[in-house]
């Protein structure tokens, strides 16, 4: 079977809003000229600070807004001419899809189950199949023991965790994360990292974690920073939060470990600046401290 | 406080009730709904009093919070009771009487009768429907029941999902309502004093951000369900499939009797005599 390496590209990808506030009619850029490409199977953190363009990509890839300039392909569709028909765009979905940052939000029905088991019914599968369906995405999440609960009663992680379920359950190729941290508490969010890790390293599936938080990004294979609407950065963990400069210079910080030692960097001190996770960093300060390179 | 509403609130489980068919429950519940409004007799309030609370039990939901339903509507219930004792005329002697005041025995009957209809209905049409069924199995009933009618174009499908929506956002925006009066009493607003006029004020700047969230929220749903590839009900298949069973059939044949009894006592003249007199009717049919 020949399968496009390539599931997303985009080329020179716009999108501009008109303002419906008080300045009606002026065009606001969200995103001008977003280049790039995301591999089969890859797990992808687009990081930005709020307002960066970065919840208008989310949108365009799921085909909620259409984009105003550039070219958008999906699995090799070109979905950025604004004339697909009804059958086409269904398809696209079903191969997208999107968890939110909102868990209440994106949860339609008042049983666990039945909410995972809304898209499978979406997409015109036979009983069984939905059945079999709800059951593995539930489990996958570890929400089994809770799929007659309702979900207004869940914690905010748990909620997301049945979004999430929701989503596996319809079986995409991709599965976007648009903030889906932001609003659950550290534990909440721990969890959901572990799932995301699973969903690409089990199952085949690609991640995109839209973020902003630095430690999100940097358990990503790849990370791609995007700053008033273009992307600035591209590149793996370890590449891009080794330019601590420039990720300061847009309003970003690396992750804690990576900026005390940009900080010792600073002050004429060679550190090694691969170092990325807390245990890497602890180990090249405990380094420095015992070669006797810093003191106070 | 505002939380104690459970209106619409689906309380999952696995008695008797819970597992009526969903179609079955709502042609229950039109019969139940006969049944209260024919009845108008002492005897028939008794049989609908019994029936209903054996509903309860079979339901195995606590009774507290099948009262907690009807605590809203009390202030309701104590005011048409008032105007039913007051103002219903009869004849003969008032049981009491002070200047126009007047009492009479029918006054009190029908005073009594209609608050237990209504709290009748209420319990009843709750624990068939709203308590002990997911709304999402309700919607499905709705559109089962009413499929015949997208033969001549009305939108059934959509009509009952935006209901199950609307049920389904219930508990979500009265803990949104409870957040929103608890910031804004934070800063001392205050929403339990002064005269109807003033509180009904203090309550704008709670609706304006209870509505702008609510719109927010619809929005954000209406894209979400687009992404998980909602598109009505085109070529849609459902999880749970509906199926009569027998316990659907028994349970229809209790209700068609009981609604048959009730019509039967409260159309014969001794019926207020009471069970009695309605079994010596019954037998003197046969």
């Amino acid at each position: 079977m020949m399968k496009n390496d390539i599931i997303i590209r985009a080329e020179g990808l716009g999108y501009t809003y008109l303002d419906e506030g008080e300045r009606r009619g002026d065009e606001i850029p969200a995103l001008s000229g977003v280049t790039l490409s995301v591999r089969r199977g890859e797990y992808l953190a687009v990081l930005g600070h709020n307002g960066s363009g970065k919840s208008t990509l989310a949108k365009l890839l799921n085909l909620i807004l259409t984009p105003t300039e550039g070219k958008l392909y999906i699995d090799g569709v070109d979905v950025s001419s604004g004339e697909l028909s009804e059958d086409e765009v269904f398809s696209i979905r079903k191969k997208v899809g999107m968890v939110f940052q909102n868990p209440d939000n994106q949860l339609v029905a008042t049983v666990v189950e039945e909410d995972v088991a809304f898209g499978p019914e979406n997409l015109g599968l036979p009983r069984e199949e939905i059945r079999a369906r709800v059951d593995g995405a539930l489990s996958l999440v570890g929400m089994t023991e809770y799929a007659r609960h309702a979900p207004h009663k869940l914690s905010g992680g748990q909620k997301q965790r049945v979004a999430i379920a929701g989503i596996i359950a319809m079986r995409p190729e991709v599965i976007i994360f648009d903030e889906s941290t932001a609003m659950l508490d550290p534990l909440g969010r721990r969890d959901l990292l572990d799932i995301m890790d699973r969903l690409c390293r089990d199952e085949g599936i690609t991640v995109i974690n839209i973020t902003h938080y630095m430690d999100e990004a940097a358990l990503a294979d790849r990370v791609i920073v995007i700053n008033d609407g273009e992307t600035v950065l591209d590149g793996t963990p370890k590449e891009v939060f080794s330019e601590v400069d420039r990720l300061h210079a847009i309003g970003l910080e690396a992750p804690q470990g990576r900026e005390i030692l940009h900080l010792i960097g600073g002050r004429g001190i060679k550190v090694d600046k691969a170092a990325l996770t807390e245990e890497e960093c602890i180990a090249v300060l405990y380094e420095l401290i015992s070669r006797g390179n810093i003191n106070e | 406080m505002i939380s104690d509403i459970t209106l619409g609130q689906f309380f999952p489980g696995s008695s008797v009730i819970h597992k009526l068919d969903p179609r079955m429950k709502l042609i229950l519940s039109v019969l139940f709904i006969a049944m209260v409004f024919v009845a108008n007799n002492t005897a028939a309030f008794i049989l609908l009093t019994v029936f209903t609370v054996v509903l309860v039990l079979l339901s195995k939901i606590s009774l507290a919070t099948v009262l907690r339903g009807v605590k809203p509507i009390i202030l309701i219930l104590v005011f048409t009771a008032f105007l039913n004792v007051f103002l219903t005329g009869g004849e003969g002697e008032p049981l009491w009487s002070f200047y126009f005041l007047k009492i009479y025995e029918i006054g009190i009957y029908r005073a009594v009768f209609m608050a237990l209809r209504v709290i009748i209905l209420i319990v009843g049409t709750s624990i068939l429907l709203t308590y002990t069924t997911s709304p999402i199995a309700l919607t499905d009933g709705i559109e089962a029941l009413l499929s015949p009618l997208k033969r001549i174009g009305v939108p059934v499908h959509s009509f009952a999902m935006m209901m199950s929506i609307a049920l389904r956002f219930i508990p979500t925006l009265v803990e949104e309502t409870d957040k929103i009066m608890n910031a804004q009493k934070s800063r001392g607003a205050d929403f339990s004093s002064g005269g109807l006029v003033k509180r009904a004020k203090a309550l704008i700047p709670l609706l304006v951000p209870l509505f702008v969230s609510a719109f927010k929220r619809a929005d954000e749903l209406a894209v979400a369900m687009e992404c998980r590839c909602y598109r009505g009900d085109k070529n849609r298949t459902k999880l749970v499939k509906l199926t009569y069973r027998a316990r659907d059939f028994l349970t229809l044949i209790v209700f068609v009797l009981a609604l048959v009894g009730i019509i039967l006592e409260c159309n014969i003249p001794s019926g207020a005599l009471g069970t009695g007199a309605f079994l010596e009717f019954l037998f003197y049919r046969v």
